[in-house]
């Protein structure tokens, strides 16, 4: 990773710690009437942004650096939606249209009468947290573990991690399967005893959105630095020729994989009490491809174009959405198509000189076909 | 056949032993019955036309492909059928490809750091410290790979020779006690190549070696013992001058 790169990367974080600390100075210490009032509806807006950031983060570490197009990253984000959705649901307690002191309105709604195994031990907040990460990163680590173990590459591996976020989605979407089905988990009221519609909450909840994402950067970028890192890259770009080093090259790959879905899992967890709802729409495979977008568009290989590409294209969205709401697929289409062919380090590549010294071919492959040892 | 059976002198002495080798594709026969021996120290090369089996031979050796029948054991003891690429590198077989193969993004540096013989576990590489003695070795093979200028340079942007030296280079950083060298002189200039045949030879005499090669002026400046393969199997064995005057390989391979 060049300097400059790190340079950006110090920038970034030094701006989203400022964004920590200043938004909900903004948004609770400047009464209402000040035009630089920050209004609770914008800093949701804001920490939503900044949980998709820590999802392309997540995503940019196994792409990027590992050559691995996930696309059904979405699936590790909505687990961990999930777990922390099932906290919430606990946590509704007696507040719910039923009053079931024990089980959420839907499950009173199908007649159930006890809850079920799954959902024991969720309104204690550690073991929820303990799931957030546990749920994702074990999915990762067995998904991983046959993909890389049986050598699936390329466009092959990103299918089937489509098959794997469709596969969940269909399944969340059963009410047997008991986690709401379509409607998903709802209604929630508060988060650790802080009501999740104050103001207040809202605030904390961006600044440790914020948090969350530096220290996934700071992780990434760790590992990135790291040779573990260097062999990563080595993996991306000539694979059989790590082999013939005598590296696993699957035991490298899996473990990428696994920390990436930890992250993902986390961003989840944030997002879900700020947007206020977790559904099986979270799992569609078409979430997942929109995030390998914003990689591609803020820059892959980057970590921080990741985060940047994330926030960037959700922004377009919302304002293309509030404005021609049924032309924003093709915006989002364009946008892929125009970053592929005259950005193909995406935005932060503006920011990158040309690296020096270098073959004008030596781009990470979008794709990484089996290189190496054929006669 | 088991260790404890094998009372065989040529397979405990000899660093690699091939015995009956046979791989099939489909029915393609890549390799029929290959047998060669190598001795410790020794440096061979391999020549033969198109489709000899001199890739598949080499893909066998290093794990990449399971042959159908036959033996193949490394240093006396190592079973290389039951192992893979992996295990086998880390046995101490180091293999140079036919397309130069280095890390493109990377350093020169750095690619003979991630070559050096060190743990490559996920653990070792992710939380350990830089193993003593590793800058040093990297500096002399810099030295004797003739790149000690190129050091911070992008792998990606070396000429076409340097490349291969590189990874000659890294293959030494390995430290395996056998190397296969796939083809080391394609596209090189005169020059090059003649430095390459030195550096080979200077490498032969702490390693042994298996050269596979077409430039008959290279082989004879190796000048070491050489095997023609032709459709799998061995057609002549000897000096150079024994297997070029054999008459089946001028047939085949040399032409008349």
């Amino acid at each position: 990773m060049s300097a400059r790169l790190d340079r950006i990367g110090l920038v970034f974080v030094l701006l989203l710690a400022a964004a920590a600390i200043a938004v909900p100075a903004l948004s609770l210490g400047v009464p209402e009437s000040s035009p630089f009032s920050l209004p609770p509806y914008l800093v949701q807006l804001f920490g939503k942004y900044l949980c998709y950031a820590i999802l392309a983060v997540a995503l940019d570490l196994v792409w990027g650096y590992c050559g691995i197009l996930s696309l059904g990253h979405g699936a590790f984000f909505a687990l961990g939606g999930y777990a922390m959705g099932m906290y919430l649901m606990r946590q509704i307690g007696t507040r719910g249209v039923y009053a079931d002191p024990i089980l959420p309105d839907f499950m009173v709604f199908l007649n159930w009468k006890a809850l079920p195994v799954a959902w024991w031990g969720f309104d204690w907040f550690p073991y929820a947290m303990l799931m957030v990460m546990l749920v994702p990163g074990l999915l990762a680590l067995a998904f991983g573990w046959f993909a890389f173990r049986s050598r699936v590459t390329g466009v092959y591996l990103s299918i089937i991690t489509q098959a794997m976020t469709f596969a969940l989605y269909k399944e969340f979407f059963r009410n047997d399967f008991g986690f709401g089905g379509n409607n998903g988990l709802t209604d929630f009221k508060d988060l650790l005893g802080f009501s999740l519609q104050s103001a207040s909450t809202k605030a904390a909840l961006f600044s440790a959105s914020a948090v969350a994402l530096i220290l996934a950067y700071a992780t990434a970028r760790a590992m990135i630095g790291s040779k573990y890192g260097k062999a990563l890259t080595a993996v991306r770009d000539a694979e059989s020729r790590m082999r013939f080093l005598g590296y696993r090259v699957e035991t490298y790959k899996v473990t990428a994989f696994v920390v990436s879905a930890v992250m993902a899992g986390i961003g989840g967890a944030l997002y879900v009490p700020q947007v206020g709802i977790i559904n099986p729409s979270e799992f569609a495979p078409a979430n997942s491809i929109e995030a390998a977008i914003w990689v591609a568009v803020g820059g892959r290989a980057t970590l921080v174009g990741a985060a940047i590409g994330a926030i960037a294209v959700n922004f377009a969205k919302t304002w293309f959405t509030g404005v021609f709401p049924e032309f924003w697929l093709y915006g989002l289409g364009a946008l892929f198509v125009l970053v592929t062919l005259f950005l193909p380090r995406g935005l932060l590549g503006l920011l990158l000189a040309p690296p020096r010294d270098k073959a004008p071919t030596p781009e990470p492959p979008a794709l990484a076909v089996e290189e190496g040892a054929d006669p | 056949m088991t260790l404890a059976d094998t009372a065989n002198p040529t397979l405990t002495s000899s660093i690699l032993y091939l015995d009956g080798i046979s791989v099939s594709f489909d029915g393609y026969k890549a390799l029929r019955e290959l047998s060669l021996v190598l001795q410790r120290g020794e440096m061979r090369a391999i020549i033969g036309p198109n489709g000899a089996g001199k890739t598949t031979m080499m893909d066998v050796i290093t794990g990449k492909t399971r042959p159908d029948s036959g033996e193949a054991m490394f240093d006396g003891k190592y079973d290389l059928t039951r192992l893979d690429e992996a295990d086998i590198a880390t046995l101490g077989i180091g293999r140079k490809f036919q397309k130069p193969t280095v890390f493109e993004n990377h350093t020169v540096e750095d690619n003979l750091l991630l070559a050096v013989k060190a743990p490559r576990g996920v653990r070792a590489t992710l939380f350990g410290r830089a193993e003593p003695g590793v800058r040093a070795t990297i500096d002399r093979i810099l030295v004797t790979t003739r790149l000690q200028d190129h050091r911070a340079r992008v792998a990606g942007s070396l000429s076409h020779g340097q490349k291969q030296w590189l990874e000659i280079g890294m293959l030494l950083a390995q430290d395996p006690k056998l190397l296969l060298v796939d083809e080391p002189v394609a596209g090189m200039t005169d020059a090059e190549t003649a430095a390459t045949a030195e550096l080979l030879r200077e490498i032969a005499r702490t390693h042994s070696v298996v050269v596979v090669e077409h430039d008959m002026t290279f082989v004879r400046e190796l000048g070491v013992k050489v095997t023609c393969l032709h459709e799998g199997a061995v057609l002549a064995e000897g000096t150079l001058d024994q297997v070029s005057a054999h008459p089946r390989v001028v047939e085949v391979y040399l032409g008349r």
